[in-house]
């Protein structure tokens, strides 16, 4: 069996007030795993994905991607982690407004060091392996709600990393567009990409997902891995 | 508490930084202008006022000892008009010897008893008057440069041990320094006379004056008075160098109250802007225009008013110091700030902030409820779009390109803070180039390092007390031999002096006939040529205004009787004897020689060294050296602590208003700012995107502010000359160096990453999670 890409060991991550978001969560993800997290409202998905992208911290417990223990890294690491290793997909896109479709996608290239010209041929692919390189020069404010998110896939992709996560990206879409891009999501994970996210969207998540795990008031309540092997 | 109350309460605390900045501005503008205002009305009639507090003499008389009793001069008090009087006081020629054992020129010391009451009550700066034999009070502001601390040093008379006890201020100028009468008595080295001093019942004018003259004269044996001094030809004398310090302040504090009104005008429309939302939730819950625009105003207010009393409080600390200085340069005894200045600063401050925070908040009150509760749901604008495209095409990291084109997206909050920048640079420059003009107009006075004169003798039935001419050298080939001789000499100009009238001009006139191989270095032009041979003359701006004339025009002159037609051939920036002096070549005069020699030292070479050594060499042929006095004038010292002070508060202010501009764009772009963190933007690269965000408007408003400043100090330096009727040589003028206005421009730069440093740091550290969670 190879070494697992996330491994999240006994993860609790508390707040200022409340119970906490994470309780005590453990879980592997392998490479080339698709791995929904269901959950509703609350129970802590949003947490979970932010700490396996090294953008919150646990309070206590170790998370551990692609032999890096996210968890220890300082400020100027994580975002060299992430931009190395990580893609994300958020629910609201998070598109720049001031920035043209290209410019958003090629942006994790450019903060890493890329050239313009190299980057500007790696996002024309992109999009057009994504279908939206017509829209390469127009703003992410003229675009669908479909459109946008498939350039949010691309710029997640710029820097081809080891993991994709995605946190509802089809909350913000009618059904179609939101089939739309779970089918994307389905492409490149029968690619070979590694692929995380979060719905509460229970068809969808058993349409392109390999494995689900439901979480409940900041625990893991069932997963599908576990079930298979029972 | 009302709720608008509770609203602005809670907006104060809200709202951290804008409450910080606008509080520090008003209390810089406050400090800034309570100075400022301090120093004009301290400008205002100093003279006038000195005189009015000394209770100053509107004639000071000289008496023969020989043809006057003591008894009648005190009877003379009683003359038609006299109002008061003092004396008859003991007067003479006194050579005193510094403790460094510098012989100092002739002083007319009187024989007082007290620092007078009826009339000229002199201000002792230091120490207390002389009360013993052996001790002496020196008049600072007249003929004496006296460094600080004087009183307390032992000086020599003759040999004869001195203790300075005190240094006084005479408004009147009654003399150089005083003594008990016994002492004077004592001191019988020269000639003696009586001094009186008088004040008239009416004195405004010099027929008044010569009519109080006449009237004391005419109470008194004919032929006693030996010479008068008015009052008015002092007035005359000492309201010059007050008069330029006026534009100079006016200009600062210009500078000052247009930054304040347009940094705060900024940090409320930001406030405004930045709380659309809010403002629409006031409104939905039913708040008025007039109440939400005075929420604002009152958010605005709390913090101006303690920012205008701690600026109160610094303006009339560090006025106190100054004025010492202004009361050096005035003569005046003022001590500190005049009450309704802090109440007028005040005031005025508070109305402006009132009145800005209206205009930036008026569009808070304009603002529909709806449109306010849409903002940040809809899509920005997307101005300045063409600047992001534009950078993004610059081979630098893409951090640094996308801070760049930040300003384009807000144009009038970059212009405004251009602005705020360009008046900062624009202070400093103005600073700098008005320092270095002052400098170099002390410098142009300052060419000669030292005197060569006939020595300082004191003998019975010598000269009279009072000015007189310096005597003409017998032999002045025999001097020029030895100062050409003499190592370390870089150059000299032999200076003889007459007086003579010109065509079209009233009155008696100083001229100056010069020689030597380089006189023309102790010259700056203004226009024309330096003088090449007889007939020709060179003058100051005062003296072409008076008789109408222009260079290359031709004027005669009356010298000795004998009409000397000559060549006006250039105009010089010459102040003395008012400007009205008139510069010729020795052959010009007919037959007069020089009484005194200007020498320029090398440079590097010690000019105290060089004058004892000069003096030893010259005793032979009849003359001594003095080292001439380069201290600088306290007019310059005043103005460089001001410059200095204001420039960095002007500074300052512009480096809060960028703090605050960058907190704003901060607060608005934190959503972005997580966005850019979660694709992989490190705390360095936020930090370099920050800062790159202010070069631009660092840029532009370095590169205006020195033009600005610039500006400022060429029209600041001439209208400060053209006010007592000069016009300035292009070095005095032109003081700027490309590479120093380069170093200007970056003063911009400087300011504005400065300022944007704090909030930088701020926005490397804001956590992804959190500023993701900001919709
Ligand atoms: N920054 C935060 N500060 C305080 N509480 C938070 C923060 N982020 C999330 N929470 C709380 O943690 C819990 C889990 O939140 P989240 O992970 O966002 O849930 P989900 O994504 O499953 O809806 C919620 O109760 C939420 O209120
Ligand atoms: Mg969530």
């Amino acid at each position: 069996m190879s070494t697992p890409l996330i491994e999240l060991h006994q993860v609790t991550r508390r707040y200022d007030e409340g119970p906490p978001a994470l309780n005590d969560v453990s879980l592997s993800v392998e490479p080339g795993e698709a791995l929904a997290i269901l959950g509703p409202s609350g129970s802590g998905k949003s947490t979970m994905l932010n700490l396996i992208a090294g953008l919150d911290r646990p309070s206590t417990g170790t998370v551990t991607v692609d032999g890096v223990r996210v968890d220890e890294l300082g400020e100027a690491a994580s975002a060299r982690y992430r931009r190395a290793r990580i893609g994300l997909v958020f629910q609201f896109f998070n598109l720049l407004d001031d920035l043209t479709v290209a410019d958003n996608v090629m942006l994790p290239a450019q903060l890493a060091g890329m050239g313009r010209s190299t980057a500007e041929r790696r996002a024309t692919e992109l999009l057009g392996r994504l279908g939206v390189d017509r829209h390469a020069t127009a703003y992410p404010g003229r675009l669908s709600g479909g459109e946008r998110q498939r350039v949010a896939v691309a710029r997640a992709l710029m820097n081809r990393p080891a993991l994709l996560l995605a946190d509802e990206p089809t909350g913000a879409l009618d059904t179609a567009s939101g089939e739309d891009v779970m089918r994307l999501l389905s492409e490149l994970h029968a690619d070979g990409q590694t692929v995380v996210l979060v719905t509460h969207d229970l068809v969808l998540a058993e349409r392109c997902a390999t494995r689900t795990v439901h979480l409940l008031d900041g625990q893991v309540a069932s997963d599908s891995a576990m079930e298979l092997l029972r | 508490m009302s709720a608008l109350t509770r609203v602005v309460r809670a907006g104060v605390g809200r709202k951290r930084v804008q409450t910080i900045v606008i509080g520090l501005v008003v209390a810089i503008a406050v400090t800034s202008a309570v100075l400022g205002g301090s120093l004009m009305v301290a400008s205002q009639g100093p003279f006038d006022r000195a005189f009015g507090q000394q209770r100053g003499a509107h004639l000071t008389a000289q008496f023969d000892v020989g043809k006057v009793t003591e008894a009648q001069l005190a009877a003379s008090a009683s003359a038609a008009g006299v109002a008061a009087a003092a004396g008859p006081f003991l007067t003479a020629q006194v050579g005193l010897t510094d403790p460094a054992g510098h012989p100092l020129p002739p002083l007319n010391v009187a024989g007082r008893a007290d620092a007078g009451n009826e009339v000229d009550r002199v201000d002792l700066v230091e120490g207390r008057w002389a009360t013993a034999p052996g001790e002496i009070v020196l008049a600072t502001g007249g003929h004496l440069r006296l460094p600080p601390k004087v009183a307390g040093e032992q000086w020599t008379i003759s040999g004869k041990p001195v203790t300075v006890v005190g240094v006084a201020r005479s408004a009147s100028r009654s003399a150089d320094a005083w003594t008990t009468p016994a002492q004077l008595a004592a001191w019988a080295e020269g000639p003696r006379s009586y001094q009186m001093l008088y004040r008239f019942t009416e004195a405004g004018t010099t027929e008044q004056v010569q009519a109080g003259k006449n009237a004391v004269q005419a109470a008194l044996p004919a032929g006693a008075m030996t010479g008068a001094l008015s009052w008015l030809d002092i007035r005359l004398e000492a309201i010059n160098d007050t008069l330029l310090l006026v534009p100079f302040l006016i200009a600062f504090g210009l500078l000052g109250v247009v930054m304040a009104v347009l940094i705060i005008g900024n940090v409320i429309a930001g406030a405004v802007s930045t709380s659309t939302r809010r403002i629409g939730i006031l409104k939905a819950l039913g708040f008025t225009p007039s109440q939400v625009v005075r929420a604002y105003v009152g958010q605005a207010l709390i913090p101006a008013s303690v920012g205008a009393m701690i600026g109160a409080v610094a303006g009339n600390l560090l006025t106190i110091p100054i004025l010492a200085q202004t009361n050096e340069l005035y003569g005046t005894s003022d001590s500190g700030v005049a009450f309704w200045v802090d109440a007028v600063v005040i005031g005025g401050a508070l109305v402006v902030v009132a009145v800005t925070a209206l205009a930036a908040a008026a569009r808070a009150g304009r603002l529909r409820s709806v449109d306010a509760l849409a903002v940040g749901r809809t899509p920005r604008p997307g101005r300045g779009r063409w600047a992001t495209r534009l950078t993004s095409r610059l081979p630098i990291p893409r951090p640094v390109t996308l801070g760049l084109a930040h300003p384009f997206a807000r144009p009038v909050r970059a212009v405004s803070i251009i602005a705020a920048i360009a008046f900062g640079a624009a202070a400093v420059t103005f600073a700098v180039g008005l320092g270095t003009s002052l400098n170099r107009v002390q410098e142009v006075e300052d060419i000669a390092d030292v005197q060569v004169g006939a020595p300082h003798r004191m003998e019975p039935g010598g000269p009279r007390p009072g000015p007189r001419e310096p005597e003409a050298f017998p032999d002045p080939a025999a001097i020029e031999k030895v100062i050409a001789a003499q190592p370390g000499t870089a150059g000299y100009m032999g200076v003889a002096r007459g007086e003579i009238t010109a065509a079209g001009i009233v009155g008696e006139l100083d001229a100056v006939a010069v020689t030597g191989p380089d006189s023309a270095r102790y010259y700056r032009m203004v226009s024309g040529d330096w003088l090449t041979g007889p007939g020709q003359i060179i003058v100051s701006t005062p003296f072409l205004t008076a008789a109408g004339k222009q260079v290359g025009d031709s004027i005669v002159l009356t010298h000795e009787g004998a009409q000397v037609p000559v060549t006006i051939v250039g105009e010089v920036f010459n102040t003395d004897s008012d400007g009205m002096q008139v510069v010729t070549e020795l052959a010009t005069l007919g037959s007069v020689k020089p009484s005194t020699y200007y020498v320029s030292v090398l440079s590097g070479t010690d000019a105290s060294a060089y004058t004892q050594a000069l003096t030893k060499a010259l005793d032979p042929v009849g003359a001594m050296a003095d080292r001439l006095d380069h201290s600088p004038d306290e007019m310059v010292v005043v103005v460089n602590i001001l410059t200095g002070l204001l420039s960095l508060m002007l500074t300052v202010v512009a480096g809060l208003g960028v703090m605050n501009t960058v907190v704003l764009e901060t607060r608005e772009r934190v959503h972005d700012l997580g966005v850019h963190k979660a694709l992989g933007m490190t705390p360095r690269q936020t930090t370099a995107m920050v800062i790159a965000s202010v070069v631009v408007t660092g840029v532009i408003g370095g590169a205006a502010g020195t033009a600005i400043g610039v500006l400022l100090q060429r029209t600041v330096i001439t209208e400060m000359a053209s006010s007592v009727g000069f016009r300035l040589p292009a070095s005095v003028v032109d003081v700027y160096g490309s590479y120093e206005l380069v170093v200007f421009g970056l003063a911009g730069l400087v300011i504005a990453v400065v300022g944007a440093l704090l909030p930088a740091g701020w926005a490397a550290r804001t956590r992804v999670a959190v500023a993701l969670r900001t919709e």
